[in-house]
């Protein structure tokens, strides 16, 4: 199972380093939202709950973009049925996809998170740095899987765009919260504080309750 | 004692919502056989190809493919099975060589082998250029590729013709003709020209069979009938 997702993994990075169709547009899209908040609101800069909501946010719906894009070189282009037709486990689709969202969304967080911190964020970013890693990271991957099985679960409707924030954001909220609570004593204004670990731990039995359940049902939702 | 056939269809059908796809599919074609389907647009000619490709579920009748049942044992019958569906099923931002090269991964199937079916469709100079830069006809001799990399014992070729110059059909003779030795379904729009490939000739007429037969047995007018 995977080598059949290191494979499609493997596929996917080369049709988006060919097309360019989503990383861009995820980091355009974030960088802008900085830019329209720096001008929104009028402050120098920002700190505490307010900073680590305004970045958590802006990431969540830059991941949009790349959720609603995530199969359609699969549906418009008949990746679907050249997948289905070989003799693979299926899940290794989720797999490959959930796993090509997280490099996405770590390649988008390297450009994005240093803008933000130069367009909004009042503490220096250096102190944060190592903790905000391994939060993106365990937030990242929680946005990883429930983005996969949404866009999965609604790359075959016609209002794809409108059903994928309609599903994901609300199943995204708890992952929100964790993350953006862990984040927030890292943008104290006087400087990174200790962060509470409990938030950590939430992040993570997020991520292990969804990535078991897209795996139990993942394989029904490629069915005809 | 009589051998399995390859592909055998009782009362199988397909509807798409409330709209009767196929209806009432009965047929056997033994292993090295070719079924040639004929019918007008929308006689469910893709659709049969996409039940016996383990791609659509069938609502009715019972369906096997190479001594398997189709939906509960798709699994024993995908990997031997090839498809050449209107779609080439390829990615068009990739080569023709990065498109085999991937399909070859996910069927177990070497890099050699990736090769050789480039060369048997004379692509192998072009397989770095990318699809989406490629004439219709390139890129179904690609698709030929891609539907055969993995040496199927079924081949499912929906207009197999389609796009290609006579040059490139005599080419990919061998590999989707009657001369690939294979259990072929082929699709056409051109009965003079498939029933002369057939061992058995179905003709579809909005989903629901108008003759079942060897083409010896066939009554032109029915055929000519279909099309009107």
């Amino acid at each position: 199972m995977l080598r059949t997702a290191a494979a499609i993994l493997r596929k996917d990075l080369l049709v988006e380093l060919r097309a360019k169709e989503s990383v861009p547009a995820m980091a355009l899209f974030s960088i802008t939202t900085f830019v329209v908040f720096h001008f929104g609101l009028r402050r120098v800069g920002v700190s505490g709950d307010l900073a680590s909501g305004v970045l958590w946010v802006t990431l969540l719906f830059a991941a949009m973009l790349g959720v609603n894009r995530l199969f359609l070189p699969e549906r418009d282009q008949g990746g679907f049925d050249a997948f289905l037709l070989a003799p693979v486990d299926r899940t290794a689709m989720l797999v490959a996809k959930a796993a090509g969202l997280f490099a996405y969304l770590c390649l988008v967080e390297v450009v994005a998170v240093p803008a933000y911190a130069l367009f909004l964020l009042q503490p220096p970013l250096g102190q944060a740095l190592p903790e905000l890693i391994g939060i993106l990271a365990l937030a990242n991957a929680g946005l990883a899987i429930v983005g996969t099985f949404v866009s999965a679960l609604a790359v075959q409707t016609r209002i794809r765009d409108l059903i994928v924030p309609l599903i994901a954001l609300p199943l995204l909220v708890p992952a929100l919260i964790g993350a953006a609570r862990s984040t927030a004593p890292l943008f104290a204004s006087g400087g990174a504080e200790a962060m509470d670990g409990t938030w950590l731990v939430v992040l993570a039995l997020y991520d292990l309750t969804f990535g078991l359940l897209a795996y139990a049902v993942f394989d029904f939702l490629l069915e005809d | 004692m009589a051998a399995t056939p390859a592909i055998e269809l009782r009362g199988v059908g397909r509807r798409y919502g409330e709209r009767v796809a196929l209806r009432d599919v009965t047929l056997a074609l033994g292993a090295g056989a070719t079924l040639v389907v004929l019918g007008p647009n929308g006689a469910g000619k893709s659709t049969l190809l996409r039940i016996l490709a383990t791609l659509l579920r069938p609502h009715a009748g019972t369906c096997r493919v190479l001594d398997a049942e189709l939906p509960r044992e798709g699994h024993a019958v995908r990997g031997r099975v090839g498809l050449l569906g209107h779609d080439p099923l390829l990615y068009r931002d990739l080569s023709g060589r990065e498109n085999l090269r991937y399909q070859a991964r996910l069927f177990g199937v070497g890099r050699d082998r990736v090769e050789a079916a480039l060369d048997a469709v004379g692509m192998a100079r072009r397989a770095d250029e990318p699809v989406r830069l490629l004439s219709r006809g390139m890129v179904q001799r690609l698709a030929v590729a891609r539907a055969t990399l993995h040496e199927p014992e079924v081949l499912l070729l929906d207009e197999p013709r389609a796009n290609l110059d006579p040059g490139a059909a005599a080419l990919l003779e061998p590999l989707v003709g009657r001369g690939s030795g294979r259990t072929r379904v082929v699709t056409s729009h051109d009965p003079a020209g498939g029933l002369a490939e057939a061992d058995l000739a179905l003709g579809l007429r909005g989903g629901r069979p108008a003759f079942c037969a060897p083409p010896a047995e066939l009554d032109p007018d029915a055929v000519a009938a279909l099309y009107r």
